[in-house]
């Protein structure tokens, strides 16, 4: 196993490989992580012993980093995720991308080799080894092959998330010298750092550092003004990696990171935190309702999708943890199916506004089912997954607080309005401005967007297969969290960790 | 072997039809089209009839069918299971014979239509997700048939997206269909959410047998429960103040509207009450509240109803009246008289709608009341059968089924413990406005003179679902006879092995008798009046009031619901949309990006090379320093 986790690093590193090579190296790195999800799938994995793989070499042993990577059942299910949307995004740009086709490639191996390391990696140290990868490559694919103000947005982005980034490098460094000032031994070793937190003020700012990196990326209000520049001005593998996974990956910091290492200090900001994620969800719909051009608005729609993730990560329990966990894989898949689909109609109309478009059932009847499957996915229909992570998510915060979840429920009233416009504005409606004669979908497209379908859903039918894989890992975190109680809390802790038990009885 | 093991098929059958019909639709031939889409539930009826024989040999046994698990974490595990009893037999009865008869009926509806494929594959997803709806013995399984009923009904009210004319307001019919009901859905799921947290379960039967426990006393908890899901009801079923959506969804093809706006899923709401009855009588002020509502919707719905011109839209306000009936049967506690109401509503409703397809088929799509007229001869199979459906509507005593069904709900009304005079005189002043309206209908569509040409004859697959349903409105009232008549209630003593019978008051004021008395005298003397003003043919001034001024306006425009709600609600939203298009966060942040420019060229221009400012600068920094440091 160590053997392949370094088989696909050293693959993706091998730079300027045209598309098939590409390909290639992603179905080769699916192929491994699925097969470690199906052979551990029959033994399930105690709370123990979560942990699936582990890997740790020496990397500067004298600053107390090591080359430390694991995987429990969340890494597992995102890596998958990973692969699967990283084959979907090479195979989405056959056509689209013509210039410059080995750095392009390159940079999104590049990408994706960082994003895997971000999921997989132990060492505070790595991980922000990991965290600044996957910056570089994202700015050149969005600059180099973007749409036409693709230079602006590339700058945003990259100040954006670089000066939230070097605030969580602030954070590592403080926890190294905390860890080291308390016990002797200066490690960015995630497990060690573990078994001593600190608490109190410490604890907040350090947390704080933390927060700006993973509330930047993800993004939370008010830290979204890059992601409508970002994600509509990138190529469509752009859009779809940096809002199917980028995303997730603050996601999953959240959930690896804050919430284990400052577990007080992250439930003292719970209410503020759901808050925004309520509000979010809300103003995230309304902004996408009122866009005219398609990537826009899907953007603005990822943005308030974005918003579940903050409610249930800090709506401390198994509801809502598991929710977090399918809403990353879900959003994933259904934010890259309607990238996708604006990327074809881009390619077949060359506009994005869609007040130029209409009436495109009557040619492309196949394009229209698929954009109904994931334009349901996105106002969160039972029977596909997104729907599975909202519920959870949603019910899970009704046990934290009931007014703030009823204010993230109404999302689902909101995202009925903009998902809706996608549907009828494009595909119904006659066009304002002129009749488009359109060829339906090729073999490669019916590839791309099926298999998305499928995975989406299967996981609505039987969501259980991602549930019961990051099970344990929820487990075992939240016996982390019992340790690091020994005294006992406040009542209002004691009373959700009970909960929790006893939901996970 | 058991034939019930075999239940799981009733919805996959028509699941197999949409698959088959969704991805190989345009490629198949249009003859194999109604075939697969009929076809396909057709079977799914057949195989209803046979596990219901089987079924009634034992009513009160309980078939549960498990499927999978759909997740599971930690002890909240929903499952996808099935569950029949009596109150979901005589659901996928009615879905899926009544379903078969109107996909008969389409076959040749919808015939020349573009389209066709996608008409039948929706609507076996249609059939598909309302039989899970009923059949789910979880309430989020229940949810998932309630959503894919949803979007179906979305799906088909925008079904004539191409029309030249009305392309827009047909695509905003659909997506007012959608938010309106999604508003009450979200309820809904809100309600899930207590019961989640107050269960841990969302199963229906665990659920109503701990109710009772957890929830005794006058807790709050059953209060909101109660509410929320209420809200979900309302939604669904069209009801006050949820009800604007269903007179535009008559945008889609008549056929959708027999089967989704009429006979099936606008009913799910009573179905959702029945199924929960036991929060509801937990919750005495919610299960008022439904009576209340249930009272003025019919109210409301009928005096619309009474002013429209086209001949669809007195059938959806009529639908939505007689949902009222059903609401007002629930609010009661009259449950099993809820479900018999629905029953026969949906036998009748349906002919009604269908025979209304066929006249305007006939008519060359002309939907106006005041343009048809003297089709009596001209069509007289669509004629006789629309009478029959008509007499049920308006329930004219003793010879047809509605006056049954209707019946029973006025006399619980009146009667039953939780019932009082006002509700029973809403029901009955509705009742003759019912009867009214619906001979104004008959009336100006079959009698007078012909104003348009017939350019259509019914064929045979329009007219045998149209005799079925005509003979069971009639006479499917027979298994359910009020107390006075003989005491012979089937229908009832079957429905009792899932919902209570209602208690009645010690003494009623007045005999059952005589209330029947009463309301079949109302029956008769609203077709009465209506024969007196439209018996020789519409009155020119109400022909020519095309615009609908004043108070007939009013009514006409359902009360103005929409123009409140726009107002309140979708203009503030538009709006804000509009004018924050661009996002006033990003010009925040634009504006310190613009800023640090204006500061950046400010402290420039300080570096000019000029010494004599230099000079300036530092003699005014050194007095500035130096009073600072005096003053302190």
């Amino acid at each position: 196993m160590g053997g392949g986790l370094l088989a696909w690093l050293s693959a993706s590193f091998s730079q300027s490989a045209p598309r098939w090579i590409a390909l290639l190296a992603l179905i080769a790195d699916f192929l491994i992580v699925s097969n470690i999800w199906v052979n551990q799938g029959g033994v399930s994995l105690s709370a123990q012993n979560a942990w699936i793989e582990d890997v740790n070499y020496s990397w500067i042993p004298q600053f107390g980093m090591n080359f430390h990577l694991a995987m429990d059942g969340i890494s597992l299910v995102m890596l998958s995720l990973t692969f699967f949307l990283g084959i979907l995004s090479v195979l989405v740009s056959w056509k689209s991308i013509q210039k410059n086709l080995g750095f392009f490639h390159f940079n999104i191996l590049w990408l994706l080799a960082g994003i895997s390391g971000v999921f997989l990696a132990m060492d505070m140290m790595l991980f922000y080894f990991f965290w600044e990868i996957m910056l570089v490559p994202m700015y050149f694919v969005m600059v180099i092959w973007g749409h036409e103000n693709s230079k602006y947005a590339g700058w945003k982005f990259f100040l954006f998330t670089q000066i939230s980034g070097l605030m969580m490098l602030l954070s590592i460094l403080g926890l190294y010298y905390y860890h080291g000032s308390q016990t002797g031994e200066y490690t960015f070793d995630y497990f060690k750092l573990l078994s001593n937190l600190p608490n109190g003020s410490t604890a907040f700012w350090l947390m704080c550092g933390f927060l700006a990196a993973f509330l930047v990326k993800l993004p939370a209000l008010p830290f979204h003004s890059w992601l409508p520049d970002a994600y509509a001005e990138s190529p469509s593998a752009g859009s779809i990696i940096i809002a199917g996974l980028m995303s997730k990956t603050a996601a999953y910091g959240l959930i690896r990171f804050v919430v284990p290492l400052f577990p007080e200090a992250a439930q003292s900001i719970a209410i503020p935190a759901i808050l925004i994620g309520a509000l979010a969800i809300l103003y995230g719909a309304k902004l996408s309702y009122a866009q005219r051009n398609l990537k826009r608005l899907i953007a603005f729609s990822s943005f308030s999708h974005m918003g579940f993730i903050l409610v249930g990560v800090f709506s401390f329990n198994m509801l809502a943890f598991q929710g977090v966990m399918m809403q990353m894989v879900a959003h994933g898949l259904s934010i890259a199916g309607l990238f996708i689909i604006s990327e074809f109609i881009f390619e077949r109309t060359g506009t994005l506004d869609m007040n130029e478009m209409g009436g495109f059932w009557k040619n492309m009847p196949n394009m229209g089912g698929f954009t109904l499957v994931f334009v349901m996915a996105s106002l969160g229909l039972p029977g596909l997954a997104n729907f599975v992570s909202e519920f959870l998510t949603l019910a899970g915060a009704w046990q934290y607080d009931v007014l703030l979840a009823v204010l993230a429920t109404l999302g689902l009233i909101v995202s009925v309005t903009y998902s809706l416009r996608i549907l009828q504005k494009i595909f119904h409606q006659s066009p304002s401005v002129k009749e488009w004669t359109l060829p339906d979908f090729n073999a490669r497209e019916w590839l791309v967007m099926g298999s998305l379908t499928v995975a989406i859903i299967w996981l609505g039918l039987f969501p259980q297969s991602v549930i019961g894989t990051a099970q344990s890992a929820f487990d075992k975190m939240e016996l982390i969290q019992m340790e690091s109680q020994d005294q006992p809390q406040e009542i209002g802790m004691n009373e959700i960790l009970i909960e929790t038990n006893e939901l996970s009885n | 072997m058991d034939i019930s093991k075999l239940l799981w098929l009733i919805p996959f059958l028509p699941l197999v039809g949409y698959l088959t019909l969704a991805l190989l639709g345009h490629k198949i031939d249009r003859k194999l089209v109604p075939v697969i889409g009929a076809g396909s539930v057709g079977l799914s009826a057949l195989l209803t009839m046979l596990i219901g024989v089987n079924f009634l040999s034992n009513p009160g046994a309980v078939v549960e069918q498990h499927l999978w698990t759909w997740f599971s974490i930690g002890s909240f595990h929903p499952e996808v299971t099935f569950h029949l009893d009596a109150l979901s037999m005589t659901f996928i009865f009615v879905i899926t014979f009544v379903g078969f008869l109107i996909h008969l009926f389409s076959a040749e509806y919808m015939r020349d239509e573009e389209g066709y494929a996608r008409f039948f594959a929706y609507m076996n997803l249609f059939v598909t997700s309302m039989l899970i709806l009923v059949l789910a013995n979880d309430l989020l399984l229940l949810y998932l048939g309630w959503e894919g009923v949803g979007l179906c009904s979305f799906l088909l009210i925008g079904f004539y997206y191409g029309d030249k004319n009305n392309a827009e307001s047909n695509a905003a019919a659909a997506r007012k269909s959608f938010l309106v009901t999604r508003i009450g859905d979200t309820s809904m799921i809100l309600g899930f959410f207590l019961l989640v947290k107050s269960f841990n379960t969302l199963n229906i039967s665990e659920i109503l047998a701990a109710a009772p426990e957890v929830w005794n006393g006058n807790n709050p908890l059953a209060f909101w429960a109660a509410l929320l899901l209420l809200g979900g009801a309302l939604g669904k079923s069209a009801q006050l103040p949820l009800q604007t959506w269903l007179p535009d969804a008559m945008a889609g093809p008549s056929p959708v509207s027999a089967l989704i706006h009429a006979a099936t899923m606008v009913t799910a709401g009573v179905y959702l009450l029945t199924r929960t009855f036991v929060i509801f009588e937990l919750a005495p002020s919610v299960q008022f509240l439904v009576a209340v509502i249930g009272g003025l919707t019919l109210f409301i719905a009928s005096v619309s109803a009474l002013y429209q011109r086209d001949i669809k839209r007195v059938l959806a306000y009529s639908t939505i009246s007689q949902i009222g009936y059903m609401f007002l049967a629930c609010g009661v506690g009259a449950w099993s008289a809820a479900v018999f109401h629905f029953m026969i509503h949906a036998f009748f409703k349906a002919l009604l709608f269908l025979g209304a397809g066929a006249v305007i088929l006939a008519l060359h799509h002309e939907q106006d009341m005041f343009k048809m007229g003297g089709l009596k001869n001209k069509i007289p199979m669509v004629f006789w059968t629309f009478l029959f459906g008509s007499a049920a509507l308006a329930s004219i005593p003793l010879i047809t089924a509605g006056f049954y069904s209707k019946d029973a709900i006025l006399w619980y009304s009146f009667a039953g413990t939780k019932g009082s005079i006002w509700l029973w005189l809403l029901g009955s002043i509705a009742a003759f406005l019912t009867a009214l309206y619906t001979f104004r209908m008959v009336f100006l569509t079959f009698f007078g003179e012909q104003k348009t040409k017939v350019s259509h004859q019914p064929g045979m697959a329009i007219k045998i679902p149209l005799v079925i349903l005509g003979i069971l409105s009639l006479v499917a009232g027979f298994i359910e006879l009020p107390h006075n008549f003989g005491d012979f209630a089937i229908f009832g003593h079957y429905m009792e092995n899932v919902v209570p019978h209602v208690n009645l008051q010690d003494s009623p004021m007045l005999s059952e008798g005589l209330l029947q008395a009463l309301a079949g005298l109302l029956a008769l003397g609203g077709a009465f009046l209506a024969w007196k003003k439209y018996g020789q043919g519409a009155p020119q001034s109400e022909a020519s009031n095309v615009e609908m001024q004043g108070i007939s306006g009013f009514f006409a425009r359902g009360w103005d619901f929409d123009k409140l709600y726009n107002t309140l609600f979708v203009n503030p939203m538009v709006w804000l949309a509009k004018i924050d298009e661009n996002d006033f966060v990003d010009s925040i942040y634009k504006g310190i990006g613009k800023l640090n420019l204006a500061f950046n060229s400010a402290l420039s221009t300080t570096q000019n090379g000029k010494l004599r400012y230099y000079l300036l600068g530092l003699g005014l920094g050194a007095f500035i320093i130096l009073t600072i440091i005096m003053v302190l």
